[in-house]
């Protein structure tokens, strides 16, 4: 305290920092501030501040913002103050605007000058504060005005400058690289410069620049080696130790390039070695400095080309990290042995009980990085009980965010080692019950989509099993209170699928439930929404089965209120689910069949079988359909697209108010991918809606006034944005009709399903990789060693085994040339398998399980490729692909979104019909299905989906943007 | 790169926040407040480390040490090594017990500014840029004399306007 005398602070501020130090409450503290705030205020702008005061002034200043007021007032006096002449006060200017200012910042401006001025002082000190306020304040734009400076500076006699003027440097390229392209050699040049810390300070720079481009500086290996060598050898300084240690900072940053440049590179590794070994073998294990060089040896060793040698040193000193009191040393333990598994998976065999004991401990941190690291060693023999920790940890924390992260991981390991269906579905219910609203929607629809589609290709039987044991599982944890949303979309989806299929729950029960789901959620619509579908499913199928539907009176309620629903997605589910109710059971069985989510469902984009009725219209005089773009005043229909989408009411009756006013706003609007996912969705919600068919109907008229001076032009509409699909054969009404009511009804299944099939493919490469891990570790553990059963693998029978299994074998077959002698021998002798129970990782008998990764990782190369390929039959567990994107979001949101651009149908679809054919859906109304023709097909629908919006778009304002599309649509 | 250093005190009030990368005020308090809750749920006789991913961003880290009525903390992303850190954060610490010879919160809180100097001689642009507490303690003693000097001779005060006119 002795020294608060000599640094001139008034009583003021003593006093003001010693009410705040008292203060009892953070009001109590912002009321101190803020009086403080009001008193700089006005004395700031006093007239003759003596500067000392004015000083004083500065720091409060930076010492109100510390607390998080805002001082903006007093902005420009710290700008001033590093105008001064006084050392004293121009650093503290220096140090204020460092504080407060950002490179952005419109005050900038003003100090640049000062800077130029003061890089250029022969007080050396003024420069270093000039380069400290450059590394802060220096945007890209303003590099050049100071670089010639800086760069001249790299020359400066006193090694703290050239030290600072490289790290300014170094901040340049890090802000813009392009600006200090030119001056990259300055680096290497310094890399040379006689003073040792200057040569450190320039790895800082040399380290980035390396990470972003290693094969430049491959050169420098042997310099750098021999740098590190001399450091080692304590040919600098003394001074330079820190607690014993050579430079220890130097080496840490030397290590870390050389991991660098060592990654991959035989050749250069080889350099390496011996300085590697040495440092390893000197290096004082017994301070915390000494630790953090053999940690980052170790990071080294493991990314370099591996060498047996420092391989087995690494190792050792992971184990005395591992076997250390120090939560710290463990920490790095724990990630040394997570980097060395990478090669060497054997490692983690030995360290099995300390990793338990990481896994136990009270620190989180510790806990965590445990994780990541079984994380990386998870297998199909130990998925279970990893999975299982991981879950409980997740339960027992708060944090979102890590709650988040580590539920993903679950997610991402059950998918790709499930053990069984059952556990599978058990695990996801853990999950989702307990961050389900923190998970990704995609793992939601995965999930939806394996119940669905089922584990394997098989056996219908099993997957009947699941479906039904997920049923019931869902039944009983549809009790639970607070379930969250994301969870109960996917109960009602598979409620509403399967619920009723295996007989065991009858369908008044099922809807009894969805309907409590619904009661129970009344601000949810997405969960009312799936929660009618799912009831609408349940009937439809009763009513195909024969069988008479009574509808619950709860459930008769609910429809009401849906009915009467703000959410017109909401309104028209309650809709379609009365239509449906009230039809017979061969239609019913036609449009809504059972367990028929799977199917793809072809969209007949161009409502090509409307053709003969529309040509009857038009026979009968009615006017033809005028595509938007050629009606007169460009009438943007995106707009209204968008507009539609923020207000979703009272659709019908913008068409004229917002005529012509829109154009300009094309430009905003976003473009293909919103347009995409807009059209997609237009024809799925239109058609079974009595009440927008009528608006629908309205409209038409409108656009028909809006169009009458301009004649049909329907051959050139269809060429120019026609898709190949337009040429299609007219399907026949019957089968479309029976597809768009199935897509119109179910939605979710619907895009679901079909997306299903673009992901198949990639979804089984996870299972690929466990097939050959499986033979590891067969292979590898089981050779010798212990006596559990028998497993899998081994079964003969395909139907017990589990997923991995069908693919098991074929990746040898597949890749037969290259790898028959490498899988030979493992192949044989995994006779035994230890069973799925993973406490092995407890046991230290059964510990092999671990390691048993090396020769799958030696495999890993030789099947990489083929046992993707070979395992496309096996069944899929895991989809780690998640389905398209956009389809997911449309699928997801289908709520607001979908309904209410069904309304512009008539508008937005540039197919001729559309106009007489929604007049016509009104006055069919029981037909109105066939009308919603435009359902998806093809080998990739959204393509061609976004190419057409984009046309579209480009069409109605051509001057916007690719013009090349523009020529090739418009010939 | 080194993202942050604060220090702040046992009951959450910040004693110094340097942020490398810009950070609004509102923005700071934040982080400082959530940095803060962190270290208050920290048991002792755990690892000095907190992945702070959570708090600011992807891969980042920092590393805390409590002494007496202090944290240091530093926040900083995987190019650095999190044990050379921790002794950073030492060197820090042991220097200004040198300035200031046996160092406690006060001294730390009426030299403020002080603290900034010595921070800036030690990190530079989120860089370290020198970890030997002598050579910081040299900077920093020239920059005081100098100072000192410098104000000696404009102890007399001028006018404002005469200042700004330059």
């Amino acid at each position: 305290m002795g020294s608060q005398g000599g640094w001139g602070q008034s009583k003021e501020f003593l006093d003001l920092v010693k009410s705040i130090g008292e203060a009892r409450s953070k009001a109590e503290e912002d009321r101190i501030v803020l009086n403080e705030i009001e008193m700089l205020k006005r004395r700031i702008n006093e007239p003759d501040i003596p500067k000392k005061k004015m000083k004083e002034y500065i720091i409060r200043l930076v010492y109100v913002e510390m607390l998080g007021h805002d001082a903006s007032f007093g902005y420009i006096h710290a700008v001033k103050m590093t105008h001064d002449d006084s050392l004293l006060l121009k650093r503290t200017g220096y140090l204020a605007v460092t504080l407060f200012l950002n490179e952005d910042h419109d005050l900038i401006i003003l100090i640049v000058n000062t800077i130029q001025k003061d890089l250029k002082s022969d007080n050396y000190l003024v420069v270093c504060a000039a380069l400290t306020a450059v590394c802060k304040l220096i945007n890209e734009e303003t590099i050049p005005a100071v670089l010639p400076q800086v760069v001249e500076l790299l020359g400066h006699q006193k090694e703290a400058v050239r030290k600072k003027a490289i790290m300014a440097l170094h901040r340049f390229y890090q802000r813009s690289p392009s600006s200090v392209t030119h001056l990259i050699s300055n680096f290497r040049k310094r890399l040379c410069d006689n003073d040792p810390g200057v040569m450190g300070a320039t790895l800082c720079p040399l380290f980035d620049l390396i990470s972003a481009d290693v094969d430049s500086y491959k050169d420098l290996v042997t310099s750098f080696v021999s740098i590190l060598k001399q450091v080692a050898e304590r040919r600098l300084p003394k001074s330079y130790d820190y607690h014993q240690m050579p430079a220890p900072f130097i080496q840490i940053r030397l290590l870390k390039i050389l991991a660098l440049l060592g990654s991959g590179d035989k050749q250069a590794s080889e350099h390496m070695y011996t300085v590697l070994g040495d440092i390893f073998r000197k290096c004082d294990s017994s301070s915390n400095i000494g630790n953090a060089v053999l940690y980052e040896c170790i990071c080294c060793v493991s990314s370099i080309h591996p060498s047996p040698k420092l391989l087995d040193s690494a190792a050792e000193v992971t184990s005395r990290f591992l076997k250390s009191d120090n939560h710290n040393l463990k920490y790095l333990g724990i990630d040394a042995l997570r980097r060395l598994m990478k090669v060497n998976p054997d490692i983690a065999e030995e360290h099995q009980l300390a990793v338990i004991d990481c896994l136990e401990d009270p620190d989180d941190t510790l806990k965590r990085k445990t994780f990541e690291l079984l994380f990386k060693m998870t297998k199909s023999t130990n998925v279970e009980v990893i999975v299982d920790r991981m879950i409980d940890y997740m339960i027992s924390i708060n944090d979102n965010h890590y709650k988040t992260e580590i539920a993903s991981r679950c997610v991402e390991l059950a998918e790709q080692f499930a053990p069984s269906n059952h556990w599978f579905i058990q695990t996801m219910n853990k999950v989702f019950e307990h961050a389900g609203d923190l998970v990704n929607v995609k793992v939601a629809h995965n999930l939806m989509r394996l119940i669905a589609e089922g584990f394997g290709d098989d056996d219908e039987g099993t997957d009947n099993q699941l479906r039904s044991s997920a049923v019931e599982s869902y039944l009983r944890i549809l009790s639970e209170p607070k379930l969250p949303s994301m969870f109960l979309q996917v109960i009602c989806w598979v409620l509403g699928e399967y619920g009723t299929a295996d007989g065991k729950f009858s369908a008044s029960y099922i809807t009894g439930k969805l309907c409590d789901v619904a009661e129970a959620h009344p601000s949810d619509d997405i969960v009312k929404a799936y929660a009618v579908t799912a009831i609408m499913k349940i009937c439809a199928f009763e009513i195909a089965a024969g069988r008479k539907v009574e509808l619950l009176p709860e459930c008769q309620s609910l429809i009401d209120e849906l009915s009467a629903s703000h959410s017109t997605d909401l309104q028209q589910r309650a809709y379609e689910l009365q239509a449906v109710l009230g039809l017979d059971g061969h239609a019913v069985e036609s449009i809504m069949p059972a367990d028929a989510s799977c199917e793809d469902i072809e969209v007949d984009k161009s409502l090509s079988f409307l053709n003969s009725y529309v040509q009857q219209s038009l026979e009968k005089g009615a006017q033809p359909y005028i595509p938007e773009n050629e009606r007169s005043g460009i009438l943007n229909i995106s707009n209204f697209r968008n507009q539609d989408q923020h207000e979703s009411s009272a659709h019908g009756l913008r068409f004229e108010a917002y005529e012509l006013p829109k154009p300009s706003i094309t430009l905003r609007t976003p473009a293909p991918a919103p347009a995409v996912s807009s059209t997609e969705l237009v024809p799925i919600s239109e058609p079974t809606y009595p009440k927008e068919t009528n608006q629908a109907a309205k409209l038409s008229t409108v656009t028909d006034t809006g169009a009458t001076e301009l004649k049909l032009r329907l051959e050139g509409v269809q060429k120019k944005w026609g898709k190949p699909t337009y040429s299609t054969p007219v399907p026949s009404t019957s089968s479309s009709n029976l597809k768009t009511t199935n897509g119109v009804n179910q939605l979710g299944q619907a895009t679901l399903s079909s997306h299903s099939r673009d992901v198949s493919y990639d979804s089984k490469r996870p299972q690929a990789e466990i097939s050959p891990e499986k033979q590891k570790l067969a292979a590898s553990l089981f050779g010798g060693s212990s006596s559990k059963p028998d497993k899998k693998p081994q079964s003969t029978s395909h139907k017990t085994s589990r997923l991995g299994n069908p693919a098991s074998e074929k990746p040898q077959v597949a890749t037969a040339s290259a790898a028959t002698t490498e899988l030979a021998p493992q192949k044989t002798a995994p006779v035994q398998t230890p069973p799925p129970d993973l406490l092995d990782l407890g046991e230290p008998t059964v510990g092999d399980t671990i390691p048993s990764i090396d020769p799958f990782k030696q495999l890993e190369g030789l099947l990489g490729p083929p046992d993707v390929s070979s395992s496309t039959n096996s069944g899929t567990v895991s989809v780690t692909q998640p389905p398209d994107l956009m389809a997911l979001y449309g699928d997801s949101s289908l709520s607001g979104v979908s309904s209410s651009i069904s309304n512009l149908v008539p508008t937005n679809l540039d197919s001729m019909n559309l106009v007489s054919s929604s007049s016509s859906a009104a006055d069919h109304g029981g037909s109105k299905v066939a009308l919603s023709a435009s359902l998806k097909k093809g080998p990739n629908p959204q393509d061609s989906l976004e190419k057409d919006s984009l046309a579209r778009q480009l069409g109605v304002t051509p001057s916007i943007q690719n013009p090349n599309l523009f020529r090739d649509l418009l010939g | 790169m080194i993202r942050a250093v604060m220090v702040m005190n046992t009951q959450g009030k910040p004693r110094l926040a340097k942020f490398y990368d810009f950070q609004p005020p509102e923005k700071q308090q934040e982080l400082i407040r959530s940095v803060y809750g962190v270290l208050c749920s920290r048991a002792e006789n755990v690892s000095n480390f907190v992945q702070a991913d959570a708090i600011f961003g992807p891969d980042t880290l920092m590393v805390y040490k409590h002494y007496a009525t202090l944290y240091f903390v530093f926040v900083f992303d995987s190019s650095e090594n999190e044990l050379a850190m921790l002794d950073l954060i030492q060197v820090f610490v042991e220097t200004l017990d040198k300035c200031f010879k046996n160092v406690c919160e006060l001294d730390i809180v009426f030299n403020f500014s002080k603290m900034h100097t010595i921070l800036d001689e030690i990190i530079f642009g989120g860089q370290v840029l020198e970890t030997i507490s002598a050579e910081v303690m040299k900077a920093v003693d020239e920059i005081t004399k100098l100072e000192k000097a410098s104000n000696a001779v404009t102890l007399v005060p001028k006018s404002v306007s005469g200042w700004q006119s330059r």
